[in-house]
């Protein structure tokens, strides 16, 4: 009984033990991103890294997931007569929400994953070590750079899915099942509100950024210096990018259009 | 990959990332069409507006001259207050009548907007006196019903 109550303060104290070396880790991160922005060539690097390496995979899912929504949202839609929302409701879910969290889960396994195995790589090599003896900071020479280049491309990346998955949904809907391309444009403008749903999805997809980057940058750094621990680490990355990327989209998703209507 | 490829690369990737916030703008959003900042103010007062909700479509002949900006109830006469917002390009005589009508049986609610004849335009911030409110459609089924009893009774005596 009293081994299982240890258990349970001993894990509560770790947990919280983590949290905390999270929080000041994020906090000295977040004190080297202005210096970092100086250093363009180390950003622009880190972009193309993150960013422009990721773009095959976002414009071919975007795509895709906009004709399957064409195909599933028609399906619904005609049985009450309605198929010409069919460009309303795809632009309305790509922009509100799928753009920004599908385009976050990406980036966590394409780019934060590598991010992580990155760092934790030369943790466990001692890079970091060295370049700490050589009075290089190593949070603003490597660790800034890769956080910043996530919070750049992921909103980016979320309105080139969303456009993506507009353009598939199109091709299906308007070229394959024969909406009228009119309507299927006029409603889609009539519904889709620039401030309100764009502006309000880029936003998401920033705070998305923010969290990725912080956190695959994190797992990287304090990276158990072992083949193992870049291995955990790396799935570490990934399980709480998604997760954290789900439950933050719950929460802006009602701090912005809760009670809107 | 050499250092100036990579900036030719991020710099497409940028400009693709802002085209597509441009085709969000123009093409699926709304930006351009309306811009709910400028245009003039008009005051509706109406007994009930039964589904109306803000951002409603305010149409004339059917066609989207503005939208509803705020709703809310008169404290003192329970009457509920739409606050429109107009295009500045189009100018409403002052024995304006303003509906709540449906688009199709089940549609989304609107508000109509129909010219009366009068020389003297509404200005900002001015009241639509003529109003409409919207049919409930309860409350229609009810009278008839009511009257229908009514038309009966009165056939027997």
């Amino acid at each position: 009984m009293l081994d299982l109550l240890a258990g349970l303060g001993a894990f509560t104290l770790s947990v919280l033990a983590r949290l905390g070396l999270a929080a000041r880790f994020s906090c000295s991160v977040l004190a080297r991103v202005f210096g970092s922005l100086r250093r363009t060539g180390l950003l622009v690097r880190e972009i193309h890294f993150a960013g422009v390496r990721s773009l095959a995979i976002i414009l071919v899912s975007g795509l895709f997931v906009g004709m399957v929504l064409a195909v599933q949202g028609y399906e619904v839609l005609q049985r009450f007569g309605s198929a010409d929302a069919l460009g309303s409701l795809v632009a309305l879910s790509l922009v509100r929400e799928l753009g920004p969290v599908v385009a976050a889960l990406l980036f966590a396994g394409r780019a934060g994953s590598a991010v992580t195995a990155e760092i934790g790589l030369m943790r466990a090599t001692e890079q970091l070590a060295a370049m700490d003896m050589m009075a290089v900071d190593p949070i603003s020479r490597v660790v800034a750079p890769r956080f910043l280049a996530a919070v750049v491309s992921l909103p980016l990346l979320a309105v080139i899915f969303s456009s993506a998955g507009v353009i598939g949904a199109y091709l299906v809907g308007v070229e394959l099942i024969g909406i009228d391309a009119g309507a299927f444009w006029s409603q889609m403008r009539a519904s889709v509100d620039f401030r309100l749903d764009v502006l309000n999805g880029l936003f998401k997809a920033l705070v998305f950024g923010v969290a990725v980057g912080l956190i695959s940058v994190f797992e990287g750094y304090h990276a158990a210096p072992t083949a193992e621990g870049v291995s955990s680490a790396t799935t570490r990355t990934v399980v709480i990018s998604s997760l954290s990327v789900l439950t933050l989209d719950f929460i802006l998703t009602v701090l912005m259009f809760r009670g809107l209507n | 990959m050499n250092r100036s490829n990579t900036n030719v690369a991020v710099g497409l990737f940028v400009a693709l990332g802002l085209l597509a916030l441009v085709f969000m703008a123009l093409k699926v959003g709304n930006l351009v069409s309306f811009d709910s900042a400028d245009g003039y103010r008009l005051e509706a007062r109406f007994d009930n507006i039964g589904g109306l909700r803000v951002r409603a479509p305010v149409k004339s002949a059917g066609v989207v001259v503005g939208r509803v900006e705020t709703i809310h109830l008169d404290r003192e006469t329970y009457e509920a207050v739409a606050q429109l917002r107009i295009r500045p390009e189009f100018r409403f005589s002052n024995d304006t009548i303003a509906a709540i009508q449906t688009s199709g049986l089940l549609g989304e609610q609107y508000l109509s907007l129909d010219a009366g004849g009068d020389s003297r335009y509404l200005g900002d911030g001015e009241r639509i006196v003529k109003t409409q409110s919207a049919m409930v459609l309860e409350k229609l089924i009810g009278q008839f019903l009511y009257n229908k009893a009514a038309e009966s009774s009165g056939d027997r005596k």
